[in-house]
Order: structure tokens, then sequence, then C-alpha cells
């Protein structure tokens, strides 16, 4: 203990000089900017800055990357909250209630709430990453890949059983985006699918076309054809600020919500993306009143956004103690901590203290420089409702377009988002979820290609799931959620939505 | 894939089978449904465009037929929002960050 905390301070004395202060500020406000943009999330962000780090010094170049990517997370929330726009998947579940709160006058709250969720996220992953980060590493190389198909089959099931409307329709979404997922190249044979000669749609498609096309565009096509217009919002100082009611409200769910995050986001793979979606079921299930998410609960936006951020710092964890990348971001950044000659990995630690620990310091400096910068900022960012929305609307159609389009600079990307508007805004209007289409969709490729590894590994014998405790203990948990949902039609009791009044449409 | 259609194949059915449980097909409102459809129609005609004319000529077209045309603001403003929107859109993204986007014929 007195030793971690030695070597913090001397993170600290590293992480705290001014010149080291600054380069944290200035990459939170390009990250919070990169990442308002649909498209440009915390994985371009940090691609498009590489190269400028190179002629820095390796403590500088990584404090200034963790605060791109720190500044881009909080970034994605702020269009999710604001304009129902995700910038990426981990934002999804934002949205939901994140700009239900903005159609009822609660914008600032909901950015405030993500923030501070965002910044106590981040803070309590970066201690457990400090004190645990050996042995969870080594607990997170146990995945393989059955452990890691029985995680994405339990996401997919925890989302269904929990969501508030009808479990056959969330089921449904979920298969239509487990299609979607599989067109593109197969990665075990190289045979490319679906794709009916489009080239680029050998690629698959992407999460950003998708999501923005299923819930910006669709609640602009549904909103812009109203009779009256949204009225323009004049929030006062005081509606910009938290309610002691809605930080009560908080606390719970980002202590859930951290807990979550980190710990899905240390297990190797894209894992972390489910965080949000697990915690917003969670926080949802937990509920005295789940009736309320999805109508602008404050618990909506808290969960999943810590979730996300915990899950983001969690994801450094086989990164720094093992030299292993287990996302994109995480690759990217071993590239730029490469580049300067120096190899992650267990003797890290040892050879290097002052990088290490100094980068420790820089994520808790990154968070507070973060919420410094973002409070402020939440009432610059609200003055976007003074705009009347006949203006507002053509220039957020604008930004989508703008947005997909940077993705891969690829018109087909315009066109899939066009297809899904439209798409959304008619499933919307016959109350389907949207959620599990952008979930479907970005767990397909993961999950196939792991159930293809297990069934690999076991020369075809499905026999491998049943054998490994860790994937067990999922398909039992997930086994009895469905058991759960399937109790009402076997005993005629009433299931948890009829309970709570969100009664089953067909 | 196969798994998967046929999964949805009886999930649709499933849905359709409890069809009584839903809201009637006439109780739900369409009133957005033109505006709607002329808003895709004017991105789709942009989204062709994009590669063709460049980014800030699409944008520039594209924000004049919704505020000018489907809006029906005031032509000034419709065309100070457009230009605005598309140059200091493009200086932002393009210049600034360096996201590559289309230009047109003539440079723009």
């Amino acid at each position: 203990m007195e030793g971690v905390l030695g070597n913090l301070l001397l993170g600290f004395s590293v992480a705290l000089t001014p010149s080291i202060l600054a380069y944290a500020f200035v990459g939170c406000v390009i990250g919070t900017l990169v990442g308002m943009l649909p498209g440009l999330g915390p994985l371009a962000g940090i691609s498009l800055l590489l190269p400028a780090t190179f002629g820095l010094n390796p403590i500088i170049a990584i404090v200034l990357l963790a605060g791109v990517y720190y500044g881009a997370m909080y970034g994605g929330s702020t269009t999710s909250i604001l304009m129902r726009i995700p910038g990426e998947a981990a934002s999804v579940m934002t949205c939901i209630d994140g700009y239900a709160m903005t159609q009822r006058g609660r914008a600032g709250p909901a950015l405030a709430i993500a923030a501070i969720g965002s910044f106590a996220a981040g803070t309590l992953s970066v201690i457990a990453l400090m004190f645990l980060a050996p042995t969870l590493a080594s607990f997170a190389l146990r995945f393989g890949p059955p452990e890691y198909t029985a995680l994405l089959v339990m996401g997919l099931v925890v989302l269904s059983y929990m969501s508030g409307g009808s479990m056959v329709k969330t089921l449904t979404m979920a298969v239509v985006g487990l299609l979607f997922g599989m067109i593109g190249i197969d990665a075990m044979s190289g045979y490319t699918r679906f794709s009916y000669g489009v080239i680029e749609l050998s690629d698959g498609i992407g999460i950003v076309p998708v999501a923005v096309g299923l819930f910006g565009l669709s609640e602009i096509l549904l909103t812009a054809g109203q009779p009256t217009p949204p009225p323009v919002q004049k929030p006062t100082l005081r509606q910009l600020v938290p309610s002691r009611d809605e930080l009560r409200l908080s606390v719970g769910p980002i202590a859930r919500g951290s807990v979550i995050g980190f710990l899905i986001g240390i297990i190797p793979g894209s894992a972390h993306i489910i965080s949000s979606f697990v915690s917003y079921g969670i926080e949802r299930r937990m509920s005295a009143h789940p009736e309320r998410f999805g109508n602008g609960a404050i618990e909506g936006v808290a969960g999943p956004e810590s979730a996300n951020n915990a899950a983001a710092t969690g994801a450094f964890v086989p990164m720094l103690a093992l030299g292993i990348p287990t996302s994109p971001v995480t690759a990217v950044m071993l590239a730029a901590i490469m580049v300067h000659g120096i190899l992650p990995g267990p003797m890290l630690i040892v050879e290097q203290p002052e990088l290490f620990w100094g980068f420790v310091a820089s994520m808790y400096v990154g968070n507070v420089v973060l919420l410094i910068l973002n409070q402020p900022l939440v009432g610059v960012f609200v003055n976007l409702l003074r705009i009347p929305y006949s203006y507002l609307y053509p220039a957020i159609l604008c930004f989508c377009i703008l947005g997909v389009y940077s993705v891969a600079s690829s018109v087909v990307d315009v066109w899939i988002m066009l297809g899904m508007g439209g798409i959304g805004f008619i499933l919307r209007k016959f109350g389907y979820d949207l959620a599990p289409i952008a979930l479907g969709l970005v767990l397909a490729p993961m999950l196939e290609l792991s159930m293809r590894q297990s069934l690999a590994m076991s020369g075809g014998s499905f026999g491998i799931f049943f054998e490994r405790p860790i994937a067990v203990t999922m398909f039992v948990a997930a086994g009895a959620l469905i058991l759960l949902a399937l109790k009402p039609l076997v005993f005629k009791s009433k299931d948890w939505r009829a309970e709570v009044g969100l009664d089953e449409q067909g | 894939p196969l798994g998967l259609a046929l999964a949805l194949g009886a999930f649709g059915l499933i849905v359709a089978l409890r069809g009584n449980a839903s809201p009637l097909l006439n109780t739900i409102g369409w009133t957005e449904s033109r505006r709607a459809i002329v808003l895709l129609i004017g991105c789709g005609v942009a989204a062709f465009a994009l590669e063709h004319i460049g980014y800030r000529l699409t944008m520039i077209a594209l924000l004049v037929f919704m505020l000018g045309v489907v809006e029906r603001k005031r032509p000034l403003v419709t065309l100070l929002v457009a230009f605005g929107f598309a140059f200091i859109s493009y200086f932002i993204f393009a210049t600034q960050l360096n996201v590559q986007l289309p230009r047109g014929p003539w440079g723009l």
C-alpha cells in the first residue's frame, strides 16, 4: 500500500508540472470537439493526433492522447443528450434518457451528471487499475473464445429481458441487428457475404451510420413534421444544475456503472461496448420506477455514462500490465508508447516507473481537467437549444451527413444512414426498441468469431461451452433470465413490465 | 446467418400471432410522414451530389432547400446560415482536424 502511494506521488510529481497540465487541457479540448462529431470518436481523435506526438517526450505524448481519449468519450455524450445523435456505440444508451431529459428542459442536469459520472467512474477505475492491475490482467486472460461467447450471449439476453417493451419485439430487433452484422467479410473463411457487389459493404456495416440513422435521423423525421415545433428552451442558471433529488438518484447508478464497466472493460476484445447496455438494463431493473426509463430518468444517463468511462479505463489494465492491447484505442495508445522505444508489459513498472505512474497520475489529472472544463461548458452547449428547431434540425442533418461521411469517406455510409433513418422512423411508429439493433450489429462479428473459434478449438463440439466454469456460469445466468421471461406464460403470473405498468404489446 | 434468419421468422410469427394486443394500424398517426419523405429525398440528393459537386456546395444547396423551400425562411437568413455552416464546418473539420471532405470542380 505504502509502495503504491509512494509511486503515485512520483507519478503526480510528473503529471502536475505546468507543461503536462497544459497538454492535458489541450488534449481534453481537442477530444471534446472531436467527440462531438458523430463518426469521429476516441479512436479517430487519437489516430489523427498520433503523428503530432512523435516529437514529444513520451509522458507528454501519453497525457495528450489520454486527454483526447477522455474528452472524446465525454464529447460523444453531449450530442447524444442534446440531439439524440450517438457518435458511437457506447453513447447509444445515453441518448435514450438523455434526450428525453433535454425534451423536458433538463439538458443541463443530464450533461452535468454525465460529466460527474464520467469523472467518478474514471477516478474509481484508475484506483482499481493501480491496485488490481496485475491480478485482474491474469483473470482477464482466462477469457478465451468460449467465455467471450457466453459473455456476449448474456449481454444480449440481459438487454432483452430488461428492456421496457415487449421481449419478443426486443429479441426480433436484436436478431435484425445480428443479421446486419453478418454483412461483409467472414473473418474465418475470408468470403464476402451479403454485399451484393457493393465493394464498400465488404467491410461490413459500421455502427456510426446505423446509430446516427436509427436514433438521430429518425428523431428529426418524427419531430420536424409535427404541426407545432418543439419549444425553444431558455434554461436559467438554476435549471443547468442537477437538483438534490437527481444527484441522490445518480449515486447508486454511478457506483454500479463504475464497477460493471471496469470489470467488463478489462476483458480482451471489444466487450467494453456492452458495458453501457448492461448498466442501463440493470439500472432499469433495479429502479423502483422502471417506467420512468425512456422518459428522462437520470439513472439512465448516470449508469451507462459511468460504465462507459470505467470500461475505457479498464481496457488499459491488460495493456499496461501485460502489454496486450484489448481494443483498437488501446492498440493506438500502445503504438504511441512503442514509438518512443518503450515496451509496455510486466517489466514496465520496474524499468520505467515514472512513465507508468506518470500515466496513472495523468489519468487522474485528465479526469479532473475534463470535469473543470466541461462543467462551465454545460451552459454553452445547452445554449444550442435556444436556436429555433426550424433552424436547428437542418444544421443537425448536415452535421449527421458530415460525421457519417467522415468515418470512411464513403457515400455508401451516408446512404446507409438515410436508409436506417427511414427504417427507424417506421419502427418507432410501431413501438419497436431500436437499441437492440445497434447492440446486435456491434456484437455480431465478435459473437460469430468467438463462437466459431470455440468450435474450432473443440473440433466442432458444443460441449466446450459447458466445460469451462466462467462460460457455464454466464450461460446459466442467461438461461435463468430467459426462464424468468417465460414464467408469466407458464404460470399466468405478471411479467415485471406488467407489474410496473409497462404492459407488453404484441 | 441461417439460424438468425430462422429466428427472425419465428419471432415475426409470434409478433403476428399476438397482433391483437397491438394498437390498431389506423390509430397510428402518420402526419409527419410527408415532411419526413421530403427530408429524406433532399438528403438523398445531397448524398448523390456530395462527391460530384463537393462538400461545401452540397451543404449550401441542402440548407437552402431545407431552410428556404421546406421551412420558408427569409432568403437572406437562409443564405447566411447556408454559407456560414458550409464554410465554417469545412474550416474546422477539413482544415483544422484533417478530415477528408470532398472538393467539387472549383475546389469548393
